[in-house]
């Protein structure tokens, strides 16, 4: 194999920018972070790019490939067709920071909001006791990389900037359904899943799902629950009544104490 | 010192892996207010990578483990090298610091009973490594992460703002640490990778948890990070490394293609059942049991396959012999002319367990395979080969403090040396960092309120120093790009002083890093000081020709084959080298090496092994009283 | 929209709405077109008020037929809606409307194909504003379970109207014409539809913590899980069998063809 492939950049910085052309050099088995490293270490030795394990574990070198949200070490040339230009920008949620590097600030503030996860204070450490059944719903959560390239794709905050300041994106709303689905966590995020991160703007068009690289089906497994589990709360006087009778003990927990948003 | 940020706290720490959260953890449980400065994004370092487990002696699988046992194992996989006193607090410490995680949110996988579930992994005599399918690294790190979070939030209700007693300084560089004439710690002195612009932290204790060197290596599977920075901050600050000579190359890394080359093939797929073979279809790893292991491991294939369900009454397959004997073994086959078209041998579960099995127990393996090679591991066997992977040696350390020989310098995790002697055991970093990532920041707690008031200072000829150091390469004009030299450092290491190594080749080695010395001086980047990728490698380079200088000097003069470190010239191990660390620490712009003694095991400890087991390590002279 | 989204001060500026170079527009397009074909069929039948009868076929989208108006033999009994002077299917068919409406699926397709929002994943809405469903009117879409539940009830009758449908003209058992088939075969695909709902997923189990606790549940939610999986699929299977199902009988009802008897 081998050949040369057309590529297009975006380089610049929040004051403007641009695609710039790109020929390189492509073998064998390459992806292609691979190519943006060559294009570093000839034409372009500036070109700034976040990258880490370069196996798909780490979620820095998420980018957008021909227009759709991906991790360039996971994206192989092989998808390509030899004669095709292949463009490559930096996420379009976030604010650029130089090249291909988003200021990706904004997952980390709302990570901050979510309530931590509070055990039951009289279980000591060793004591823990989970069956396996119990912790997998939650586990499929914890692959996640933040690689937040749901969070870059989800239209509520890509397209409506002023979204951010109440809706944390699918990969937040996937964190707190993460914690109400852990067996020994003691707190009850449903409300502020709804005032303090926006769980109502999601309308389940699943583009987050589309484009996780650890193949979370974050709506389906995540959202919706959360989603039904709120209504449950929050929408169904049926079952508020219900619950009265104490039919639903399982859900003895506390409300969190309020955090920025409130 | 035009744009310079200031910041200043009790205790910095250096590099954001599972020893720098720990560490920060502990620091500011004990009031200290933290920083945690690491070159990448906050929940990105490198201990996401790892995959296997983490090793703990919980005995929630065999009962009959404890934590004799473990120290038992991690003496015998580092070749009874190792700092007895860190292994002995790393296998009584290390199930306190997994249970823990759990009361920080970790969700490990279960046993039926609903306890840590833990599996086999090689060196390990019971299945020992609490494991996450296989991305344990990642439950690691996301957990610390969100236990930091926690504590913010903690201060937030407190203070009205999240950061006021711990910060993270995400993708910041540290260049240099400050000392004051006493050569005492001041701070730390570092740039941001966005902006370029220069920060100091003034700080009387840092926490050094910069991770390893494979960077250096050209197959590896180690990360962009794994420049030695910590190695070489420590010993630029007047510390001391040991050991460096000890690398560890993990016996399955990736092959084909050529791209990812390097990349890790989780041991778990051998500890889960996957076997060995080289071009003739034979289960070679059973030519190569060495005699200290010889009643340790089975003889016949069918042994080893009743291991797996019954491992009471049968010794375990040898493809889980330490890792060293593991990666020797099929370089041998390979170099034997029985290697896999790219130059590896065969590693096949497919014919081992069902499709449906591989895809639960290991799918990150299943997707790495479909995603960057296009092979379906369920159907057809892996092509793997040896990658540089973990380095045992690092900064000196005091094992119950993770104090370094410098006042206020303290290190833990890959970056310190000591705790695996000569190779370490899969599943012995991880625990190896929370259990002395938390002695650090306590050591540094401890060492802040010692000081009372009296911090040292930081003198503005030293901050001058390290910005002038810092943007040189600005400077010169017409030098070379650094990605040359980095792609030749890497291309001499590997082969000169790679997996195996003589004499003549480690000389040739330690004469091309004086020439790559020279011409790093004058490399030249392009473009601005925002987000420059070229010149970050610029700054990095001079870091890993410091420490690659070490594991040269160290390799070359270390006449015994060990662990980590073999030479073919002196191909046995030798009890007398035993005794003996070799020190390394910085002098002018290079490096300078000593030889300096262990210190003899403790009575108490030495009882736990067996006096024949100990004749095969240790001198005559050594032995405890009454057994010759 | 040009200072918020993907133009906003601060991100990269490319200028494009999106750099997709496949036909990312296919898919709301088509959802778009089936959809719009399917309501204004519905919307034919459901105010047309006739052909909804041929023994022993009833339209889904007259059953239950609750009015004293309803065509002889089509209806419960002879019916107790006497005040009703309009189509009787609108007294029943807004049921299925609200439940597919408000149903998870259909609210990505109709979000994506009708009110672009967004178009496709990574490609730019056309609107400045986007609040998502925490008004009125969207906000009842929280209420879904209850339409859901209501789905169950209308699938119970609708598979007596299956079953009865085993029966002659004369009202004799032994029957089984293409329609019965028709009439089953809708009936299978509604309840495979609703039970693969999510709502009905988190009623069996979703909602409970410890799954170990309850064994039973997870049993059933693991298997509600299997068919939420192909929730999208039932959600067309389902559309199709209830459009031919109909169309079947108006073509008997208005004397077009007649049936295919098997005996
Ligand atoms: C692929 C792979 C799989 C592995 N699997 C296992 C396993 O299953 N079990 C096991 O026990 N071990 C495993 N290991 C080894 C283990 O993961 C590492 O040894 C361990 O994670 C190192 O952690 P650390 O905390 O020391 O440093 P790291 O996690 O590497 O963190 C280093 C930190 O230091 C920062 N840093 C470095 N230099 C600077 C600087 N100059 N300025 C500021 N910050 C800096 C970095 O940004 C980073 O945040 C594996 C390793 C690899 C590569
Ligand atoms: S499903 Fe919801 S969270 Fe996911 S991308 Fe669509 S709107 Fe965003
Ligand atoms: S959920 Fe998936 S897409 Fe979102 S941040 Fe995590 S790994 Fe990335
Ligand atoms: S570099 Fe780690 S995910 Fe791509
Ligand atoms: S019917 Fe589609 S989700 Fe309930």
């Amino acid at each position: 194999m081998g050949y040369k492939a057309r590529f297009k950049v975006w380089r610049g910085d929040k004051s403007g920018g641009g695609l710039e052309d790109f020929s390189v050099d492509v073998n064998e088995g390459e992806v292609v972070l691979d190519i943006v490293h060559r294009l570093q270490a000839t034409d372009a030795p500036d070109l700034a790019v976040r990258w880490n394990c370069k196996a798909g574990k780490c979620g820095s070198c998420s980018a957008e490939i021909n227009g759709r949200p991906r991790l360039m070490c996971m994206t192989r040339m092989s998808t390509f067709a030899e004669d095709e230009t292949i463009t490559i920008t930096p996420m379009r949620t976030f604010p650029v920071i130089r090249d291909l590097v988003t200021d990706v600030s904004y997952n980390y503030e709302k990570a901050r909001m979510v309530p931590a996860f509070s055990p039951p204070a009289d279980l000591e450490p060793g004591d823990y006791r989970m069956a396996q059944v119990d912790v997998e719903r939650s586990q499929e959560f914890r692959k996640c990389i933040e690689c937040f390239l749901c969070n870059d794709t989800c239209h509520a905050v890509r397209d409506h900037e002023e979204n951010k300041t109440s809706f944390s994106g699918p990969r937040f709303l996937m964190r707190i359904s993460e914690l109400d689905m852990h067996p020994l966590d003691t707190v009850d995020r449903r409300e502020v899943a709804v005032q303090e991160h926006g769980l109502g703007y999601c309308n389940i068009t699943k583009c987050c799902t589309d484009v996780c690289p650890e193949h979370i089906k974050i709506t389906d497994n995540a959202i919706i629950p959360l989603k039904e589990r709120v209504a449950d709360k929050k929408y169904d006087p049926i079952f508020s009544i219900a619950s009265l009778f104490g039919k639903t003990k399982e859900r003895a927990r506390r409300t969190p104490p309020p955090g920025k948003n409130a | 010192m035009t744009d310079l940020e200031r910041h200043s706290y009790d205790v910095v720490v250096i590099g954001a892996g599972g020893a720098g959260l720990r560490a920060a953890i502990e620091a500011r449980s004990h009031g200290k207010r933290t920083a945690i400065v690491c070159k990448s994004l906050f929940g990105k370092a490198h201990t996401v990578m790892a995959e296997g487990g983490i090793a703990a002696a919980m005995g929630n699988v065999n009962s009959k483990d404890n934590w004799q046992v473990h120290f038992r194992d991690t003496m015998r996989g580092g070749k009874f090298l190792n700092s007895w006193r860190m292994a002995e607090l790393h296998a009584k410490e290390a199930p306190q610091r997994v249970w823990e995680l759990e009361t920080y949110g970790a969700l490990f996988d279960r046993t039926p009973e609903g306890k840590i579930s833990q599996r086999n992994f090689g060196g390990h005599e019971y299945p020992r490594l609490a494991h996450v399918g296989d991305r344990t690294g990642l439950e690691l790190i996301r957990t610390l992460q969100q236990k930091i979070v926690s504590l913010q939030q903690e201060d937030f209700h407190a203070t009205g703002d999240y950061e006021s007693h711990i910060k993270v300084f995400a993708e910041c560089t540290i260049t240099r640490l400050l000392t004051d004439e006493s050569g005492a710690i001041a701070g730390a002195y570092g740039y941001f990778r966005e902006t370029g612009d220069f920060v100091l932290f003034e700080s009387p204790a840092v926490v050094l948890a910069t991770g390893g060197i494979g960077k250096s290596f050209k197959v590896t599977s180690n990360s962009w990070e794994y420049t030695g920075d910590g190695h070489a901050l420590a010993m630029r600050a007047g510390g001391s490394t040991l050991n460096m000579e000890f690398i560890q190359f993990h016996p399955t890394g990736m092959v084909w293609p050529p791209s990812v080359k390097g990349i890790l093939v989780t041991e778990s797929v051998r500890g889960d059942g996957g076997v060995l073979t080289n071009s003739e279809g034979t289960r070679f790893m059973f030519d190569y049991i060495p005699d200290v292991f010889k009643d340790k491991y089975a003889t016949t294939p069918e042994e080893g396959d009743r291991w797996y369900t019954d491992p009471d009454n049968n010794r375990r397959p040898p493809e889980l012999l330490p890792r060293d004997e593991v990666a020797r073994a099929i370089n041998s086959e390979v170099k034997a002319g029985r290697g896999t078209p790219h130059g590896g041998v065969y590693l096949d579960v497919s014919s081992r367990l069902p499709a449906e099995t591989i895809r639960k127990k290991l799918p990150s393996m299943y997707h790495q395979f479909k995603e960057l090679a296009d092979v379906d591991i369920t159907a057809v066997p892996m092509e793997v080969g040896p990658t540089c992977h973990y380095v045992m040696g690092g900064v000196e350390v005091e094992p119950d403090t993770g104090s370094a020989k410098v006042p206020g310098l303290f290190a833990a995790g890959e970056v310190s040396g000591g705790m695996h002697g000569s190779n370490r055991l899969g599943g012995n970093s991880l625990s190896d960092l929370l259990v002395f990532g938390r002695r650090a920041g306590l050591g540094a707690a401890e060492y802040v309120e010692s000081l009372g008031e009296s911090r040292p200072q930081v003198t503005d000829a030293m901050v001058a120093a390290a910005e002038l150091e810092a943007l040189a390469p600005f400077t010169t004009e017409g030098g070379e790009n650094p990605y040359t030299i980095h792609s030749e450092l890497q291309e001499s290491m590997n082969d000169l002083v790679g997996i195996i190594r003589t004499q003549a080749e480690v000389e040739q080695a330690l004469e091309r890093l004086e020439g790559f010395k020279a011409r790093v001086a004058h490399v030249t980047v392009k473009g601005g000081r925002a987000f420059n990728p070229g010149w970050h490698l610029a700054l990095d380079l001079k870091n890993m020709l410091l420490v690659s200088e070490c594991v040269a000097r160290a390799a070359l003069e270390r006449q015994e084959s060990r662990g980590g470190h073999t030479r073919e010239d002196y191909p046995v191990m030798s009890p007398e080298w035993r005794q003996v660390n070799i020190v390394c620490r910085a002098d002018g712009d290079g490096a300078a090496i000593v030889r300096q003694p262990l210190v003899p095991m403790r009575e108490d400890l030495l009882d736990l092994f067996d006096v024949d087991e100990l004749k095969k390590y240790l001198t005559e002279a050594e032995l405890p009283k009454g057994a010759h | 929209m040009a200072t918020t989204g993907i133009e906003s001060p601060g991100r990269a500026q490319i200028g494009v709405k999106t750099l997709r170079t496949d036909r990312w527009w296919i898919a709301p397009l088509l959802t778009f077109l089936a959809l719009t074909a399917f309501v204004v069929y519905s919307g034919w039948r459901v105010f047309s008020n006739q052909y909804y009868f041929a023994e022993p076929y009833i339209s889904v989208y007259y059953s239950p037929c609750i009015t004293t108006t309803c065509v002889p033999g089509s209806g419960f009994g002879d019916g107790f809606v006497s005040w009703w002077a309009l189509s009787p299917a609108l007294l029943t068919a807004w049921i299925p409307l609200a439940f597919r409406f408000t149903c998870y699926y259909y609210r990505k397709a109709y979000f994506r194909s009708f009110w672009l929002s967004p178009p496709a994943c990574a490609v730019a809405e056309p609107h400045g504003k986007y609040t998502g469903e925490r008004r009125l009117p969207l906000i009842l879409n929280n209420g879904h379970r209850y339409a859901f539940y209501l789905g169950l009830l209308l699938n119970v009758v609708l598979t007596w109207d299956a079953i009865i449908a085993f029966r002659n003209s004369e009202g004799q058992w032994g029957h089984m014409g293409l329609g019965t088939v028709i009439l089953v075969a809708n009936a299978v695909c509604l309840w495979m539809y609703s039970l693969s709902c999510h709502s009905c997923r988190n009623a069996v189990g979703g909602r409970i913590t410890h799954f170990s606790k309850h064994p039973l549940r997870y049993r059933m939610w693991t298997l509600i899980s299997k068919l939420n999986t192909r929730h999208m699929q039932w959600a067309w299977i389902s559309l199709c069998t209830v459009v031919l199902a109909d169309f079947y009988v108006y073509l008997l009802a208005s004397g077009r063809i007649s049936d295919l008897t098997f005996f």
